[in-house]
């Protein structure tokens, strides 16, 4: 186990390493335009491009400017927006970090539950209805495009059916966990229930090929030989097995939904995280926040894989020799 | 083909698909012929006939301020705003099949480019082994490791401020093949490192050395016996990554970061339509409905060929 550690962690620090020299190359020397007019936004002035160009060293070595920039991102933390008139870059991505979370942990833990759900449900009841309806849901969930999906939402919840339907429904935003976790909760529902939609079904679907093939082995036979219960046998024996081969489709799942789907769902229900902060400063070129946000983020994808992939070892322990 | 042409889901799917594609080429026939409008130009002050009345196709507002405008919502009328116009008074129907033209010409361009740089990554990097692997797998980890949609937004960030110029390759700001090439290189990975092990496996097989043994060339033993042999992956790849990519470029167009305006693609129209999410849904919802259906259809499809040419993925999906 040790040594799977090291080497993971090793590999861990070689790809930090390669996506921070690539962010660089592709905001600092990719061919086409003057970097200091991109990091300094449009219609620049001439002392803000001079003063760009000497806080990152573009009259330097890329292995200085490379260095520079790290400096600004990781070590003095003093990244500055200059479409913002001089706003610090971090404390805005730190604000951003606890509204991107709870939305990520609150819909991870809703398709989990669901998608266990109903895979205990198809597996139960084989090749009745409940299978072809897991499967469209799968197949739908995966070709729905999140930001439209919460658009729909939007429309239903706060404007066609506010009156009467969902007139429990707080208006778009986020509200903090210090305000109660009831309130907290119910802003970031229906954002949860949008993003859990889309993956609950091929959870379902993945799990319940596992539970299929876990129920065909010997000690799913030997467990019920010996007169455990059916319902016994599904949870105890063949779910726990299954859940292993999830653990590492999750590990990815998450890293695409903090880099990708919860970006455009904060855009859509104006929650004020990381993927609403990009988006921003997408729509007014400032590349100081883009570039901080989308470090972070895969550093953070990139970690959290690290450690999902550790968890694997320990539960299964044939991955450390692969 | 037989299995395929047999499984009739994978071919109503393809039916779909052929319509929506058919629907988008004829885009400009509509345009000119049926709908007498200019899908590209704002139609700020013009005016259009609704049971017998003339309307204008941006009313002011009625509450509010009065400030603003309400453009005309669907007529479900073929013949002049199907689906209502946007805030800038063009049609949306219009629109949704030229957007539609460019939303798969560019999945399917951006899916093809990266099955062929993935097939180019993946049988050098099984076939040569070694240092050669080593290399393209530490970059294809890289890549793997990189969030697609980060990924994507740096690209295109950067390469919209000033285009991509590169020796004798100039690719302009506003083209089109700027997200077809971001596309293709995010999601090469997806497809080389499952083609890298496949050809790890068949390296080991006795043709390829009898291949080897009377002399032919690395290039040609690759081309003649061991690209024919993974060419069915690429194949079940091709429809899956369309879906995958258009929907990405969507998603890209709709952070303003894919295709660029005056072009339309469902991306943009959705992005148009938010605004007017509550006065006027239709223009954001019909696009979406064109993106989902397009992509459960090439999903659908994608996963009969899979079981056409690979019958035993069928038993593994757990159809037991």
């Amino acid at each position: 186990m040790l040594r799977f550690a090291l080497r993971r962690t090793a590999s861990l620090v070689f790809v930090l390493f390669s996506i921070s020299l690539l962010v660089f190359l592709i905001f600092f020397a990719t061919p086409g335009s003057d970097p200091s007019a991109r990091i300094a936004g449009r219609n620049a002035s001439q002392a803000t491009l001079t003063q760009v160009r000497s806080s990152f060293g573009f009259d330097r070595s890329l292995p200085v400017q490379y260095g520079l920039m790290m400096q600004h991102l990781f070590i003095d933390r003093d990244l500055t927006s200059y479409v913002n008139r001089g706003a610090k870059v971090l404390p805005q991505v730190s604000a951003a970090v606890p509204v991107t979370f709870s939305l990520v942990l609150g819909a991870a833990v809703i398709w989990v539950v669901v998608a266990i759900a109903g895979s205990l449900a198809a597996a139960r009841w084989r090749g009745t209805w409940v299978d072809p309806v897991i499967m469209v849901i799968g197949v739908v969930g995966v070709s729905l495009p999140v930001y439209w999906v919460g658009e729909v939402v939007n429309l239903l919840t706060q404007s066609r059916f506010h009156d009467s339907l969902f007139r429990w429904v707080p208006p778009l935003g986020y509200a903090p966990l210090s305000a109660g976790v009831g309130t907290w909760a119910l802003h970031l529902l229906f954002p949860w229930l949008t993003l859990a939609v889309l993956y609950a079904g091929v959870y379902a679907r993945v799990l319940r090929g596992e539970l299929v093939t876990a129920l065909n082995e010997d000690y799913v036979r030997t467990a019920r030989a010996k007169g455990v219960p059916e319902r016994r046998v599904l949870v105890r024996h063949a779910l726990r097995c299954s859940l292993i081969a999830v653990v590492s489709l999750f590990g990815l799942d998450f890293g695409a939904l903090v880099g990708g789907y919860a970006l455009l769902t904060e855009v859509v229900f104006g929650l004020q995280g990381i993927g609403k902060l990009t988006y921003d400063s997408l729509r007014n070129y400032d590349l100081p926040v883009i570039m901080a946000t989308v470090i972070y983020a895969a550093f953070f994808v990139v970690v959290a894989n690290a450690l999902v992939d550790l968890l694997y070892a320990r539960l299964d322990p044939r991955v450390r020799h692969v | 083909m037989r299995t395929l042409r047999r499984n009739r889901v994978a071919m109503a799917a393809l039916l779909v698909l052929l319509a929506v594609v058919a629907l988008c080429l004829l885009a400009p026939v509509y345009e000119h012929q049926v709908a007498h409008t200019d899908a590209f130009a704002s139609n700020v002050s013009g005016t259009t006939v609704v049971d017998g009345k003339p309307s204008p196709i941006l009313a002011p507002t009625t509450d509010g301020l009065g400030l603003g405008v309400v453009p005309i919502g669907p007529t479900w009328d073929l013949s002049h705003f199907l689906f209502g116009a946007d805030g800038q008074g063009r049609d949306v129907a219009a629109r949704l099949l030229y957007g539609g033209r460019n939303s798969l010409l560019i999945g399917f361009s951006a899916a093809l480019l990266c099955c062929l740089l993935a097939a180019v990554f993946g049988v050098s990097a099984g076939y040569f082994g070694g240092i050669v692997d080593g290399v393209l797998s530490r970059v294809l980890d890289v890549i793997w490791a990189f969030p697609v949609y980060l990924l994507a937004i740096c690209l295109s960030v950067v390469l919209l401020t000033g285009g991509l110029h590169v020796g004798p390759i100039t690719i302009e700001s506003g083209s089109l093949l700027l997200p077809v090439v971001i596309l293709g290189l995010v999601y090469v990975p997806y497809v080389a490192r499952p083609l890298r092990g496949q050809v790890l496996a068949l390296r080991e097989k006795e043709f390829i050395s009898a291949a080897v043994g009377s002399g032919a060339s690395d290039l040609r033993v690759m081309r003649r016996e061991v690209l024919p042999n993974v060419l069915p992956t690429l194949i079940v790849f091709l429809p899956l990554m369309t879906s995958i990519c258009m929907l990405t470029e969507s998603a890209l167009s709709f952070l303003s970061i894919g295709v660029q305006p005056p072009d339309a693609s469902w991306g943009t129209i959705i992005n148009d339509g938010l605004g007017l999410l509550y006065t006027r849904p239709a223009v954001a919802l019909v696009p979406g409905v064109a993106i989902a259906l397009s992509a459960v259809a090439l999903n659908l499809l994608g996963d009969g060929v899979r079981d056409a040419l690979d019958p035993k993925a069928r038993l593994r999906g757990g159809d037991a």
